[in-house]
């Protein structure tokens, strides 16, 4: 650890600003706090909103994960895990079932999460009705008279022109039947994991300067329709490094002559799977 | 139904020491159309948007259908008015989303009120796209592709997908060639009849007045002036400004 740093980069106060915002974002499930945000040392859109919590929860005991679009090797996670190691000097791990706090752009891990583990995502548009109300006053009514009616609109829209719900991100979900909410840009593969998850979830938002929180074992409903209910997205064949066929795959473009292979999105859970076959031989 | 759906009493809406509506008292009743007729300044657009709670009057009161509106909650008003209460814009890109299609337009307040079967929705949303006579084949169109007559159609079809008992108007039959005007108004009269719509339209022509309403109130700064039915007010006029009024109308 670094000195000349306050514990966690934030100065004491700050983190005492954060956590009354994340409390009472707790206490009312996908409502979305204002806090007062900071800058950091990143730009806007590269985390800053998921950092500030991360850094506003972070204890000396805690083993911090970061991943990016699922990948615990990408530019974005290693620098934000460098960054708390070096501010912080907590421990960091690769490993999902060994986190206690993930931070995550993109992706909610395959393993299942278990209770005491903290998720913190980075939200870039924490408004789910911004797409048609530009208007900050009227949407904050809307959320308080609960008229979310234009909401399916856009779901309408999808099956109007396509057929088919094509929202493949930033699936609108409902949240214990109260709150609509953006669960930030995860694939809707990944909905069904926020929903009644052991873990607690947390969002923030640094530009727009928005917190918001799922608590463990919240009801989570992604928005649809009777005749053309929600479904996840799937793959006609299995990742091409494990195995698998049951977790999100990334499609990776191999030369350029079109080879293409399907690889595991989520890196620690791929490599677990390598490991337990290598070990299994 | 016993009363009146609606009644308004001694309603003001004070801007500062102005008084665009200065005490005005109405009352509607279930399939009547009543006219609101006056010229631009004399309140009839602020009176409406009191009515429908788009601002808050400064005194007096709004009673739907036994409820007083006024001393409602935000939520329960903006709700009551948002289920039973429809407001035609007098620009329809006011009452429309541009960037949503013609079927969703329509069917953005039925899901409002729970609606989740899209089949449903989108057979309902093409019976009002044929009731206003707009081709099923337009139902996946934006309405910033529709001609203006066609945009207020569509308004039309959207406000009262709901089922509305009380539709307010504001100069429906604004900024619209006068064929298309004609055709609007020999639509919307069909509808009201047809419906059973309680209607308040405001409107400066009076041709629209004399085709809609039963019942006309004629309005001068924020006082209305004069009452009764439309053929009465219209063919002998009583007050002095509802005999300019009249008689400011070209005979072609």
């Amino acid at each position: 650890m670094s000195s000349g740093y306050n514990f966690a980069y934030l100065d004491e106060p700050t983190k005492r600003m954060l956590r009354r915002s994340l409390l009472k974002a707790v206490a009312i499930p996908g409502y979305q706090v204002p806090f007062a945000s900071r800058e950091m040392p990143l730009p806007f859109g590269w985390g800053t909103g998921g950092i500030q919590v991360t850094a506003a929860i972070l204890g000396r005991d805690d083993r911090l994960k970061v991943i990016d679009q699922g990948a615990d090797d990408t530019t974005n996670a290693v620098s934000i895990r460098d960054f708390f190691a070096k501010t912080a000097g907590v421990a960091t791990t690769l490993s999902t079932r060994d986190a206690t706090v993930i931070q995550t752009r993109h992706r909610i891990p395959e393993t299942p999460l278990q209770h005491g583990q903290i998720m913190v995502f980075q939200v870039p548009i924490p408004e789910p009705l911004r797409w048609l109300e530009p208007r900050e006053t009227e949407t904050r009514r809307m959320h308080a008279f609960a008229d979310y009616g234009a909401m399916h609109l856009k779901l309408y829209e999808d099956v109007a022109r396509y057929g088919r719900i094509t929202t493949a991100y930033d699936y609108p979900v409902l949240v214990a039947g109260r709150y609509l909410m953006r669960p930030s840009p995860i694939p809707r593969f990944d909905n069904p994991k926020l929903d009644a998850s052991p873990a607690l979830m947390l969002f923030g938002a640094g530009r727009e300067k928005r917190i918001y929180a799922v608590p463990p074992y919240t009801s989570v409903k992604s928005l649809d329709f009777e005749d053309h209910p929600f479904t996840i997205e799937s793959w006609d064949r299995p990742c091409a490094r494990c195995g698998a066929a049951d977790s999100y795959l990334d499609e990776i473009i191999t030369d350029d002559r079109g080879g293409r292979r399907f690889v595991c999105s989520d890196t620690d859970h791929c490599n677990q799977r390598l490991d337990a076959k290598e070990k299994a031989a | 139904m016993s009363g009146p759906i609606l009644e308004v009493r001694d309603l003001e809406k004070r801007y500062g020491a102005r008084r665009a509506v200065a005490g005005v008292s109405l009352d509607v009743w279930p399939g009547e159309v009543l006219g609101i007729v006056g010229e631009s300044g004399s309140g009839k657009t602020t009176l409406l948007s009191a009515i429908a709670g788009r601002v808050a009057p400064s005194a007096g009161s709004v009673t739907y259908d036994g409820r007083d509106l006024t001393e409602l909650a935000d939520v329960d008003r903006s709700r009551l008015i948002g289920d039973k209460i429809g407001f035609v814009h007098q620009n329809p890109r006011d009452g429309l989303r541009l960037n949503v299609s013609a079927g969703g337009n329509v069917a953005e307040k039925l899901m409002a009120a729970g609606a989740r079967n899209y089949g449903a929705l989108r057979e309902t949303a093409c019976r009002w796209l044929d009731r206003v006579e707009i081709g099923r084949d337009r139902v996946d169109d934006h309405p910033s592709k529709f001609s203006g007559g066609m945009q207020q159609r569509l308004q039309i079809a959207r406000v009262l997908a709901t089922q509305p008992q009380l539709v307010l108007m504001d100069e429906p039959t604004g900024g619209l060639d006068v064929s298309v005007q004609a055709k609007l108004l020999d639509l919307l009269r069909g509808l009201v009849d047809e419906l059973g719509l309680a209607v308040v339209v405001v409107t400066h022509d009076l041709g629209v007045a004399r085709l809609l309403a039963h019942r006309l109130l004629v309005m001068k700064d924020g006082l209305v002036v004069e009452h009764g039915l439309t053929d009465q007010v219209l063919d002998d006029p009583a007050h002095a400004y509802t005999q300019l009024l009249v008689s400011s109308v070209l005979q072609v």
